[in-house]
């Protein structure tokens, strides 16, 4: 009897030792599996930066179908004739959505997919899935894009950043990754690149929730507010019950 | 005629009176209702299950206003709504928020159940009411999953209803019939969309109905599993019992204050909850040709699911997901112990029902796992101890060495 009982702890909670100990690893191959975004969707001057970069290196291919140009200016502060000049297409109107400059069957015809839609990426796949997919790009002369990525294996993207990033080989130690070296240099320092994916990453994470900055300022009042009432809720609740015995 | 000699007081409220019982009814479950004066933190859980039910209904409703049934329309609603519907986002989450809340409350108000013996007689009818409102809260979870036709939506329609596949015979017409197609499809979200908004609503309206009508005529339960109309006073008052109102009114105005807090800092700032409460994979649109890898059903789902995947053949698994759904149905019949609590029931009931309770939050877990290797075995010995609860039941609530009940309440809450 007890031992069932101690079976059935034991295997109960054994998964969650599993995970405990995957995490201790020695130091040696990069971790960039543990790497994280760190987003602050609140930092407006870092999501404009994002949107310019989303419009100078990936609408070309990719839209934010459920975007507005204008709910887009009006979240971030960017004033009307910036948004004009600097980020909406020719032809495109503040009211539109975000559109790619390609047709899909362009991306089909060049890509072998269409490129998707990037409204939810962030929330599909988490900012920290994309920030890794974003850095780690690397050479490979066996792909028609002469690159491949250690989050999506044989991606049909090609390196799209590689101006500003340089190029990376990638060195792999018994099969598995190990460390990244450089091939040639790009625009870009490494901080500097960092900071440029992190700000593309952050404005993907609010383009798939443009309210989230709203929810969590109202959601800080509502609290607030239901704190107190619970507390006069508690008041009221010990005076009725002084003579329960 | 009683009612002749009457006075209704002069104005309104005794004109209203004349031709509709409001004062006597609300004298008569309010002011003289009379329960137990010693419920503990487990006794919130019935009237915010309430609380939610109304919260679901009023989001419910505003969240049809704007969605748009069908396969090709249902995803880009939803996103309608989160960015460009005033509010819709709050809509949003206090819905899905809800669901997930719903669950946890009614586990707990069952394991409150479990613990101090309320199946038992004179309780059996009230148990089953509650019980289908539990199934009929399945349902109704699971199709409400269903309509944002995001890529676990698909998923989750495609394995749940090819359960009844298994059934022998009628299986393969029957899940065509449920899906009105080959495949999951438009017509599956549009039958489900019919089912969530108002068929199961109105079966689980009359339900609670049904379930607070014989709370009523019994009487609640208490901590202690003692009845109070058996220590009456001269007026016939349970000597142990205070008016619903004002002191559980009160008292369970504080406990909402308290959910819903809880409630809306879920809400506001983890609207997902860590991937349990609305997972990454449907914000992707519904798409037959990528499987989601692993699929999870919500988490109020996983145990059943863990029970299911425990067994290699298939048609086993799908009997026993069921039987462990509808063992709870059983437990009036199964318990003989002559106590009610846990607090006077033998090391054999509290044992058992600490092996139910770890098994039930291991499958849970294990549910939302791979179902590969380790995670297999545990879910079956998880699942042996899960059964093991009702089937043993008859042995040891007979043989266990319960403790003498008092008369009378000791302490109250």
């Amino acid at each position: 009897m007890r031992n069932l009982f101690l079976a059935v702890v034991v295997l109960g909670f054994a998964p969650w030792l599993q995970v405990a100990g995957a995490a201790e690893e020695a130091s040696g191959p990069l971790d960039w599996q543990d790497w994280h975004a760190g987003n602050q969707v609140a930092n407006t001057d870092s999501l404009q930066r994002g949107a310019r970069n989303f419009v100078n290196y990936c609408s070309g291919c990719h839209s934010i179908k459920y975007l507005r140009y204008s709910r887009m200016a009006k979240d971030l502060r960017i004033p009307p004739e910036q948004l004009k000049t600097y980020l909406l297409p020719a032809g495109a109107t503040p009211a539109d959505y975000f559109q790619a400059s390609i047709t899909p069957a362009d991306g089909v015809a060049w890509f072998g997919k269409e490129p998707p839609d990037l409204s939810l990426i962030a929330r599909s796949r988490g900012p920290d899935k994309v920030y890794r997919f974003l850095k780690t790009f690397y050479l490979d002369p066996s792909r028609p894009t002469r690159s491949n990525n250690l989050v999506l294996n044989n991606p049909a993207m090609p390196p799209v950043l590689s101006d500003l990033e340089g190029v990376k080989a990638a060195v792999f130690k018994n099969k598995q990754f190990d460390h990244f070296v450089t091939v040639s240099e790009g625009q870009l320092s490494p901080e500097q690149f960092d900071g440029f994916v992190r700000d593309t990453v952050n404005f993907l994470d609010y383009a798939g929730e443009p309210a989230q900055v709203d929810r969590q300022s109202i959601g800080v009042w509502v609290v607030l507010f239901l704190l107190m009432f619970t507390w006069i809720a508690w008041l009221l609740k010990k005076e009725y019950w002084k003579d329960i015995h | 005629m009683a009612n002749q000699d009457v006075q209704y007081p002069p104005g309104f409220w005794g004109w209203l009176n004349k031709r509709m019982p409001v004062q006597k009814f609300l004298r008569e479950q309010l002011l003289e209702y009379y329960a137990p004066k010693n419920f503990n933190v487990w006794y919130f859980f019935g009237s915010l299950a309430l609380l939610v039910l109304v919260m679901q209904l009023f989001t419910g409703i505003f969240l049809t206003m704007f969605y748009k049934v069908g396969d090709a329309s249902a995803f880009d609603s939803v996103e309608y709504i989160m960015r460009e519907v005033d509010y819709g986002w709050l809509i949003r989450y206090l819905h899905t928020t809800g669901a997930s809340a719903f669950f946890i409350v009614v586990y707990l108000h069952m394991y409150r159940a479990l613990m101090y013996g309320s199946y038992k007689a004179p309780r059996e009818l009230l148990w089953l009411f509650g019980m289908f409102i539990y199934l009929a809260l399945m349902a109704e979870a699971f199709m409400g999953y269903v309509l944002p036709w995001g890529n676990m939506s698909y998923w989750a329609a495609q394995v749940i209803i090819n359960l009844f596949s298994t059934i022998p015979v009628i299986g393969p017409g029957l899940v065509e019939w449920i899906r009105g197609d080959y495949g999951v499809a438009d017509a599956t979200v549009d039958r489900f969309f019919a089912l969530h908004v108002v068929a199961i609503p109105l079966v689980l309206l009359l339900l609670v109905a049904l379930h607070l009508v014989a709370l009523r005529q019994v009487g609640s339960n208490n901590p202690e599993g003692i009845e109070i109309k058996g220590n009456l006073d001269a007026d016939g008052k349970p000597l142990d019992g205070i008016p619903f109102h004002p002191y559980y009114t009160v008292k369970d105005v504080f406990g909402i204050g308290v959910f819903l807090t809880l409630f809306a800092i879920v809400a506001f700032f983890v609207p997902t909850f860590g991937n349990l409460f609305m997972e990454e994979a449907n914000f992707e649109p519904a798409n037959p040709l990528s499987t989601p890898e692993p699929i999870a059903p919500s988490w109020y789902f996983t145990p059943y699911y863990a029970i299911l995947r425990a067994v290699p053949n298939q048609r086993l698994g799908a009997l026993l997901l069921l039987i462990a759904v509808l063992a709870f149905f059983f437990l009036p019949w199964l318990d003989r112990s002559p106590v009610k609590s846990v607090r006077y029931r033998g090391a054999l009931f509290r044992g058992f029902l600490a092996i139910f309770t770890v098994s039930f939050l291991s499958l849970m877990y294990l549910g939302l796992k791979p179902a590969t290797g380790a995670y297999v075995t545990a879910a079956r010995v998880a699942a042996i101890g899960y059964f093991s609860f009702f089937l043993l039941m008859p042995w040891y609530s007979r043989v266990d060495r319960t403790k003498p009940v008092p008369q009378r309440l000791r302490s109250h809450a």
